[in-house]
């Protein structure tokens, strides 16, 4: 099975009302596509985005695999926050990436601050008599 | 004049009312185990079902006034027990756990009802502890995005590592993922570190 990954980048979502990011980035899952979102939703944007999906799951939707990245959460000195900080005041929720996959694509996302990894699910094959 | 009248009204009915202790976090972390804890230590009963199927709590259940004393001092709150919050449900899940399709699609329609409630419930809360199952993954998004949105609405949060019972817990983790809050380990099932649990109840609810 082929997958295909969406690249958002923010600016696509940047000037859309809260309502509408999370309704665009949802109808893209729905199509079976991986999201890969430049950027973060805001913390109650990834509520919304929770709780619509659970107001969308049907017999073909079953909900999605979501994982935020944001590298300056690692860091830990003072003058790296103060200055992760101030990157992020300047470029809003640009920072980091955001992974939205529809369940049935997408089994599990792993994350730790090393690394992730997104597992898929496995496709069961007709034999062919 | 009026405005000042109101704001003391406000005040008074506020110091008066009970605080609001949630019970969050994702499915089958132990969220109704901890509650039927709470319940059975100081009020002699249970609070809700529990079971190892997921999503055994599909409606908010409250409790109120409940007391708990702890080194002299005392806490009165209202406990409420949300569903637990998930980005997917599949009742073909509950099926493989052994309900029946009808049952498993119920199931799974009150499931996402449940997860609504919670997030809508969040606003009300005045302080809430996550409880996370010791054994699993805390990185999940879920986790972070429960914990995000209570960081946010400035709600004071006690982390409970749950099932400290289990070989496979691993605590440091969660202390690890979160380092900005306190993190408590626990074993509901068994009362297993409680009392400190209610130690650490105090400083974020008194």
């Amino acid at each position: 099975m082929a997958l295909t990954l969406q690249f958002i980048p923010y600016n696509e979502i940047e000037e859309l009302g809260s309502a509408r990011r999370v309704k665009k980035l949802l109808d893209i899952a729905k199509e079976n596509k991986i999201i890969l979102l430049e950027g973060r939703l805001k913390k109650e944007e990834e509520t919304d985005l929770i709780a619509i999906t659970m107001e969308e799951i049907d017999a073909k939707f079953k909900g999605i695999e979501l994982a935020v990245i944001n590298p300056s959460s690692k860091d830990k000195t003072l003058f790296r926050r103060i200055k992760g900080n101030f990157v992020s005041l300047m470029l809003g929720n640009r920072v980091g990436f955001t992974i939205i996959g529809p369940a049935t694509v997408v089994k599990e996302i792993k994350k730790n601050p090393d690394k992730i990894e997104l597992f898929t699910k496995e496709v069961k094959k007709k034999k062919k008599k | 004049m009026k405005k000042f009248i109101n704001k003391i009204l406000k005040n008074i009915f506020k110091k008066k009312k009970h605080v609001k202790l949630g019970l969050y976090g994702p499915p089958n972390g132990g969220k109704t185990t901890l509650a039927n804890r709470i319940c059975q230590d100081w009020l002699g009963e249970d609070m809700g079902s529990v079971s190892n199927i997921a999503h055994e709590t599909r409606e908010i259940q409250i409790k109120e006034q409940i007391n708990i004393k702890s080194k002299g001092k005392e806490l009165s709150f209202n406990l409420v027990d949300t569903p637990g919050i998930a980005t997917k449900i599949d009742f073909e899940d509950f099926i493989k756990a052994g309900l029946k399709e009808t049952e498993a699609k119920k199931r799974a329609k009150e499931a996402t009802k449940g997860v609504i409630d919670s997030i809508k419930w969040l606003d009300d809360m005045d302080c809430v502890i996550v409880v996370l199952d010791s054994t699993k993954d805390p990185y999940s998004q879920v986790n972070i995005t429960i914990i995000g949105n209570l960081a946010a609405r400035d709600i004071p949060v006690l982390i409970v590592g749950n099932k400290t019972d289990l070989k496979k817990s691993n605590l440091k983790k969660i202390q690890a993922a979160y380092p900005q809050y306190g993190v408590i380990g626990i074993s509901a099932k068994y009362g297993k570190n409680v009392d400190k649990f209610y130690e650490s109840l105090f400083a974020i609810a008194a």
